[in-house]
């Protein structure tokens, strides 16, 4: 089991001609994941490690049936290509591209929302369900099939709390990076609805930062409708007001967004939240040794 | 990108809100010509990209050009909140009758911007939501629907607009809306909005930001960015290409990733030590960039010791070490190295680095752990700081 995308799903890769597409296509592919087309305009009949190219994703999606895609394309024409991916039935979309206008996002957001479109990112690693399928650019290897769902706004931290995970035995269900910008499609609590219900998810790690309320709303979540355990971390308890840290979404605005709030919200939520990522995976692995 | 009032109020000017008139100064003796020009009572404004200028005393009011000029020569060069005094922005005095506020912001857990009306202004808008609640109202748009006359409306019976100004307040805000969404701006805000003794409606100041993100479509409001106005060092990263922020500890962090890098600066602070900045060399992190990354690390005098942690995902970590040791070997870097590499390949990676130790007598201080590594980070920058050897 895992949520949003298994071995099953279908994939086609936007932007699979540029440097950024071909390299991950061939990760995924190894992976086992079903890369069914590939879509760049003007480039239909070449072929990508065997995936055939198509010139829009409508033709793509008619001709091999697919469910999902995967967006690599710049930051100028990402949201246009996520349009076309919608417009063509697609129930899944994963956009990796950093650097989308907020304008552009929240037309996306939108767009998803109309739609009944799942929409992960912009800005995200991707999804990867251990063991079944990978739409994303993770480092693959360090995880292993397990309990524990992880949900994140980072990416480095993500691998970083998984090898841990991995290292002391405690493998993983699915694990979403939710993406570094302002707007972005799936919410944390809508991540948590997920693998509340997941059975193979026994426990959650939320991974979240300085900026914006998503971790407050996800606290709320987790004390009123949370039976699984969720274990926190929050970055970016020495980060200055004002300034963007690296992400878009980063940022700490007019006070709100803090790092202490967050931890407090979670807290006072019921979850353990962890002062270090290694701490973060020993707590987690001490709540599922006591559960058994 | 924030824009500096002046030039925001241009903007303003070009879409028919109205603003007082005014001059940009360089210098005490422009001040006092635009100081004559504007009938003598003036209000000298430095153009700093900071808020609450007014409480910091980086607002002052002149009432003739030689009392201007004395006030420019008294501004200029001054630093407010860190940042110098370089333009002042030379503005008629406004008898002021009223104050109110009109701004949109990014609501991040609604999706879409809000506009914000008020009746009462000239304080921070936390500030008017918290002592005049029935005076303020929010209202968020759909981004894909676009603004709509009945929401202003609505907005302004639900922030008790005194009926005089309804009108020329509804307009101000649609043309407000139009600069928002025509240049891409993150946050737009007119506080004051100011009602004059004989009735007009004049943006007294003038907030203007304008997404990073979307400059590609505005080329020509790129040229608009005030590199005088950024750190120095932030703005030296930037033409590096990395993605730094200065802080005020001692101790350098150099992680990949933006969530690591946080993590790295939190860690040492947790082990009872002060990071000196935020530094992401993202994913590759080739020996160029790890090179660039300390050159830039250390044109903070303030930093003892420097911590690089990276986590090797699709990088492998022999990779990274070799470019650790193609940059170690290539400068003089006079601090100690705390380095942690865990990930793809780790253990080829710490191969190299002990090798280098050995073959060079380099000193590098080789971690297991992120969380040992901040550990020793912080030891070393107590022992530099007491002037020993490290």
């Amino acid at each position: 089991m895992a949520i949003i995308v298994d071995r099953n799903t279908k994939v086609i890769v936007q932007g699979i001609t540029g440097s950024q597409g071909r390299f991950h296509t061939e990760r995924m592919l190894k992976y086992g994941t079903r890369i069914v087309a590939g879509v760049t305009p003007g480039k239909e009949g070449q072929s990508v490690h065997g995936v055939p190219v198509y010139n829009t994703v409508e033709k793509a999606v008619k001709q091999t049936g697919a469910d999902a895609s995967i967006i690599f394309v710049p930051a100028p024409f990402a949201a246009d290509a996520f349009m076309e991916a919608v417009e063509a039935g697609l129930k899944t979309v994963v956009v990796i591209t950093e650097g989308i206008p907020v304008h552009d996002e929240l037309k996306m957001y939108h767009k998803a929302k109309k739609e009944g479109v799942t929409l992960i990112g912009p800005n995200t690693p991707g999804i990867l369900s251990v063991g079944e399928t990978h739409l994303g650019i993770m480092p693959t290897h360090v995880f292993k099939p397990g309990p524990v769902g992880i949900v994140s706004r980072s990416g480095t931290l993500t691998y970083q709390v998984g090898a841990y995970l991995t290292s002391l035995y405690v493998g993983q269900s699915t694990v979403l990076g939710i993406g570094g910008d302002r707007i972005v499609g799936l919410t944390f609590v809508e991540v948590l609805e997920k693998f509340e219900k997941d059975p193979q998810t026994k426990l959650v790690i939320l991974i979240g930062e300085i900026g914006g309320t998503a971790e407050e709303e996800a606290a709320e979540y987790i004390k009123s409708k949370m039976t699984k355990p969720v274990v926190g971390y929050i970055a970016g308890i020495t980060a200055p007001s004002g300034k963007r840290m690296g992400h878009a979404g980063a940022i700490i605005e007019g006070g709100r967004g803090t790092a202490e709030s967050k931890i407090k919200a979670l807290e006072s939520a019921g979850a353990k939240v962890g002062k270090t990522p290694l701490e973060v995976a020993q707590i987690a692995k001490q709540i599922l040794e006591k559960g058994q | 990108m924030k824009l500096h009032e002046y030039q925001a109020k241009q903007f303003f000017a070009k879409h028919g809100i109205p603003i007082p008139k005014g001059k940009l100064a360089t210098t005490p003796e422009e001040v006092e010509q635009a100081a004559r020009e504007l009938g003598g009572k003036v209000v000298l404004k430095s153009q700093i990209l900071v808020g609450g200028r007014g409480k910091a005393g980086a607002i002052r009011l002149a009432n003739s050009p030689e009392e201007a000029r004395r006030v420019a020569e008294e501004l200029f060069g001054r630093v407010f909140k860190g940042h110098v005094v370089k333009k002042i922005y030379v503005e008629e005095q406004l008898d002021i009758a009223r104050e109110m506020y009109v701004g949109y912001v990014l609501d991040r857990a609604k999706k879409g911007f809000t506009l914000i009306v008020s009746s009462v202004g000239g304080m921070e808008i936390e500030e008017i939501a918290a002592k005049h609640p029935d005076k303020i109202s929010k209202t968020t748009i759909d981004p894909v629907y676009g603004l709509w006359d009945f929401q202003v409306r609505n907005a302004l019976y639900k922030a008790s607009m005194p009926s005089e100004y309804f009108k020329e307040v509804f307009r101000i805000a649609k043309k407000l809306y139009e600069i928002l969404t025509t240049y891409e701006a993150e946050l737009t805000e007119i506080n004051p909005l100011v009602v004059t003794g004989d009735g007009k409606i004049v943006a007294a100041d003038a907030r203007l930001n304008i997404d990073d993100n979307a400059l590609f479509r505005h080329k020509d409001l790129e040229q608009l960015r005030d590199y005088t106005e950024e750190d120095q060092l932030e703005r030296i990263a930037v033409e590096r290409g990395l993605n730094y922020v200065k802080l005020d500890g001692n101790i350098g962090v150099i992680a990949n990733g933006a969530g690591m890098s946080m993590a790295t600066m939190d860690l040492i602070y947790i082990m009872g030590g002060k990071p000196a900045n935020f530094l992401d060399v993202g994913g590759g992190a080739s020996s160029e960039v790890v090179k660039k990354a300390i050159e830039t690390i250390l044109m903070d005098k303030n930093v003892k010791v420097i911590f690089i942690n990276i986590f090797g995902g699709i990088t492998r970590c022999d990779e990274v070490a070799r470019g650790i040791v193609k940059a170690l070997s290539e400068m003089e870097i006079g601090v100690p190295i705390v380095i942690r590499l865990a990930g793809t390949n780790e253990e080829e990676g710490r191969k190299i680095l002990e090798d280098f130790i050995r073959e060079t007598g380099i000193k590098l201080h080789i971690a297991k752990t992120m969380e040992e590594g901040a550990k020793m980070a912080v030891e070393l920058a107590r022992k530099m700081e007491e002037g020993g050897e490290a």
